[in-house]
C-alpha cells in the first residue's frame, strides 16, 4: 500500500527496462578487457606501467589515430566502412603543406585548404558508396590508393618540415600541453563530446542508427538514407585531415607515407568498442576507451620486452576476436528474446 | 482550381492519381492507374498478389515516382516534388506490409523515425520522446500490464505487438490520410479485430484511409468504396452501397480467370 502510494510502480506492472546488460554488456566487456590487459601488462613491465611517463605518452599518441576513429564508428554504424582515411590523413596535409610551406600562405588558410580537401575527399566516397550503390569495402580500397597516388604526385614523393619557429600557432593548438595535459587528449576528449552529442542528440544521429539497423525502413519513413552516408563519409575525411595534421606536427615533419600504419588501429579501435559490423547498433564512448586501450597494446607489447611485430597479431587478434564475440552475443540475446528465457 | 471538372462545391479529392505507370525494368507494375481518395472516405484496394497494390501505395506515398506521363495531386494542387518526407509533412501516414520497423533499435526510436522530436536548441529531446511513447503505448497499444518498456529494442516483441508500434505510429501524427497496406496480415484473430476498428475510427475522426488487404471479408465491412486491381491496371471501381459481398466475389473470381470485370450478359 505504502509502496505504490510512493510512486513506486504498482506491482504487476512489470514495464522494466531492459537490462543494463543486455544495453550495456559489450561495453562492459571493453572495460573489463581493457582493465585486464592493464594488469597484465603491470605484471609483465611493473617499472614502466606503475610510472607517468607511460601514460603521457598514450595520451599524446593515441588521439593520433583514435579520433577518426570516433568518425569512422559513424560510418560502421550506417552498415559501411572506409578504408581511405589513412590516405586522406596524408592528402590533406599534404594540401595544408602546399598552400603555406610553398604557397606562402598564412596557417588559417591552409587549415582551411586541408579541411575542404577532407569534405571532398569523403563527399567522393560518400557519392561512390550511396549514389552508385558500390559496396564501400571494396570502392574504399580504392579511393585508398587515389588519394594516396594523388598525395605523391603533388608533393613529388617529398616531406616537409613543421617547425616551431614556422608553424607557431599550429604548434600551441596541436603540440603544446595545456596546464600539462597532453592537447592531443584534450582536443580527442572535446571531439568525444561533440561527436556523442551528434550521434546520440540530433536527427542526423537517429538516422544513422535507423539506416545502419534497416535502410529500407528508414526510407520507407522518409529518411534519405544517401544524405545520411555521405555526411558519415564527410565526417571521416574532415577528422582524419586533422590526424593527419595532429601527427605531423608531433613529428615536426609531414611524410608523404603520413596514415600509413593507422588503418589497423583504427578499426580495432571501432569494433573493439563494440561497434557491430552489421550496422544499427555502436557508440563513440565504446571506441573511445577502446583506441586507448589498443593505444596500451602498442605500448604495452614493446615495452613488455616482446617483439614489436607482435603489435600487428595482437592487433588482428583484437579485430577478429572482438567482431566473433559481437557476433555471438547478438544471437544469443535474439534468441533469448524469441523464446523469452 | 484549374483542374476541377467535377462541378459544384465539392472539396476536391484528398489525394489523386492520374494516368500513374510505374515501370521497373522490363516489368510494369501499374498501367494508367486513376486513383482517388475523396475526404472521409476509406478506400479499399484488392488484387492478387502481384496486381500492383503495394506500388500504387509507395507511389502515393512518394517512395517511387511514376513514369513520365503520371500525375499526382494532392487537394486539388498538382505535386511535382514528391517524397515520403514531403507526403509525411503533408499528413500521410502508412503502416506498411513490411511493417517498417528497425528491429535493434529501441521502440521510441521506431515510434519517432523520421519525425524525430527536437527542443529549442535543435538538439533531440530523447526524454520526451520516451515519456511520449510510454504513454502511446498504454493508452494505444493496452501494454500497461505487460513487459514492454519504451527502451525495449524492437526485435523481442511478438509480430502483434509490432503492428501495435506501426499502427501507433501512423496514428500519434494524426494524419489525414492513414495507409494500411495488409495490416492484418500475421495477426491473431483477436488483434485483427482490434485492427479493424482502428480503420473504422479513422472515418470517424474525419480522417480518410486507404486499406489494403487480400482479404475481401475484412476489407468488404469497413470501406466506402473499392478499387479492384489486376495486373497492373484499375479493373474496377465500386461504391460498397452499390455492390453486395457476394456480387463482388463473383466478378473477382471472374477477373482472375479473364482479367475483366464485367460478367458476360
Amino acid at each position: 500500500m505504502s509502496e505504490e502510494a510512493a510512486g513506486v510502480p504498482k506491482v504487476g506492472h512489470k514495464a522494466a527496462p531492459p537490462s543494463l546488460l543486455t544495453r550495456y554488456g559489450s561495453q562492459m566487456g571493453i572495460v573489463g578487457v581493457g582493465f585486464a590487459m592493464w594488469l597484465a601488462f603491470v605484471i609483465a613491465a611493473p617499472r614502466v606501467f606503475t610510472d607517468v611517463d607511460i601514460y603521457l605518452a598514450f595520451a599524446e599518441t593515441t588521439p593520433l589515430f583514435g579520433i577518426v576513429a570516433l568518425s569512422l564508428t559513424f560510418v560502421v554504424i550506417t552498415g559501411e566502412i572506409d578504408l581511405s582515411f589513412p590516405s586522406v590523413m596524408a592528402l590533406g596535409t599534404a594540401i595544408f603543406c602546399l598552400v603555406t610551406y610553398y604557397g606562402g600562405a598564412p596557417w588559417w588558410l591552409g587549415l582551411i585548404a586541408a579541411g575542404l580537401t577532407g569534405v571532398a575527399c569523403g563527399l567522393l566516397n560518400g557519392f561512390l558508396v550511396a549514389s552508385l550503390n558500390i559496396p564501400s569495402l571494396v570502392i574504399t580500397i580504392g579511393t585508398q590508393f587515389l588519394f594516396r597516388g594523388l598525395e605523391l604526385v603533388l608533393m613529388n614523393g617529398t616531406g616537409v618540415p613543421l617547425l616551431v619557429d614556422k608553424y607557431p600557432q599550429m604548434h600551441t593548438l596541436l603540440r603544446e600541453p595545456l596546464f600539462g595535459v597532453p592537447v592531443q587528449t584534450l582536443w580527442m576528449v572535446g571531439i568525444l563530446i561533440i561527436e556523442w552529442l551528434l550521434l546520440n542528440r540530433t536527427r542526423f544521429g537517429a538516422h544513422v542508427f535507423l539506416v545502419g539497423d534497416n535502410q529500407t525502413s528508414a526510407r520507407l519513413m522518409g529518411v534519405n538514407a544517401g544524405r545520411v552516408k555521405i555526411k558519415a563519409f564527410v565526417l571521416v575525411g574532415v577528422t582524419a585531415v586533422f590526424c593527419g595534421l595532429l601527427s605531423s606536427i608531433y613529428g615536426y615533419y609531414f611524410w608523404p607515407s603520413t596514415g600509413d600504419g593507422s588503418l589497423l588501429n583504427t578499426i580495432a579501435s571501432v569494433f573493439l568498442g563494440g561497434t557491430s559490423v552489421f550496422g544499427g547498433t555502436g557508440s563513440v564512448i565504446g571506441t573511445f576507451v577502446a583506441a586507448f586501450i589498443i593505444g596500451a597494446i602498442n605500448a604495452g607489447i614493446v615495452s613488455a620486452g616482446v617483439n614489436a611485430f607482435y603489435t600487428q597479431l595482437a592487433f588482428g587478434l583484437v579485430i577478429v576476436v572482438s567482431v566473433v564475440l559481437q557476433t555471438l552475443i547478438d544471437r544469443r540475446i535474439r534468441r533469448q528474446s524469441l523464446t523469452g528465457k | 482550381m484549374a483542374q476541377s471538372a467535377s462541378p459544384g462545391a465539392e472539396a476536391p479529392p484528398v489525394m489523386e492519381l492520374r494516368n500513374v505507370s510505374k515501370t521497373f525494368g522490363e516489368v510494369r507494375s501499374l498501367a494508367g492507374v486513376d486513383f482517388q481518395v475523396n475526404p472521409r472516405e476509406i478506400v479499399g484496394l484488392l488484387g492478387d498478389n502481384g496486381a500492383g497494390k503495394s506500388t500504387l501505395i509507395k507511389v502515393v506515398m512518394g517512395f517511387y515516382g511514376p513514369d513520365s506521363g503520371g500525375e499526382i495531386y494532392f487537394h486539388g494542387k498538382r505535386v511535382h516534388d514528391w517524397s515520403v518526407a514531403r507526403a509525411r509533412s503533408l499528413g500521410i501516414e502508412t503502416v506498411y506490409q513490411e511493417r517498417a520497423l528497425c528491429e535493434k533499435q529501441p521502440i521510441w526510436r521506431n515510434m519517432f523515425m523520421g519525425r524525430e522530436l527536437r527542443n529549442r536548441f535543435g538538439l533531440l529531446d530523447v526524454a520526451a520522446m520516451r515519456n511520449e511513447c510510454s504513454r502511446l503505448m498504454s493508452e494505444h497499444m493496452g501494454f500497461t500490464s505487460t513487459a514492454v518498456h519504451p527502451d525495449n529494442v524492437v526485435a523481442t516483441m511478438s509480430g502483434g505487438e509490432k503492428q501495435g508500434v506501426a499502427i501507433t505510429r501512423a496514428l500519434h501524427f494524426e494524419a489525414e490520410l492513414v495507409i494500411l497496406d495488409e495490416p492484418t496480415m500475421g495477426l491473431s484473430l483477436s488483434e485483427t479485430k482490434k485492427t479493424l476498428d482502428f480503420v473504422r475510427s479513422i472515418k470517424a475522426a474525419g480522417k480518410s484511409a486507404i486499406f489494403i488487404d487480400h482479404n475481401i471479408f475484412n476489407i468488404y465491412p469497413v470501406v466506402d468504396r473499392l478499387y479492384v486491381l489486376d495486373r497492373g491496371k484499375v479493373a474496377g471501381v465500386f461504391n460498397r452501397a452499390d455492390i453486395t459481398m457476394d456480387q463482388l466475389i463473383e466478378r473477382l473470381y471472374h477477373v482472375a480467370r479473364t482479367g475483366s470485370m464485367e460478367l458476360p450478359p
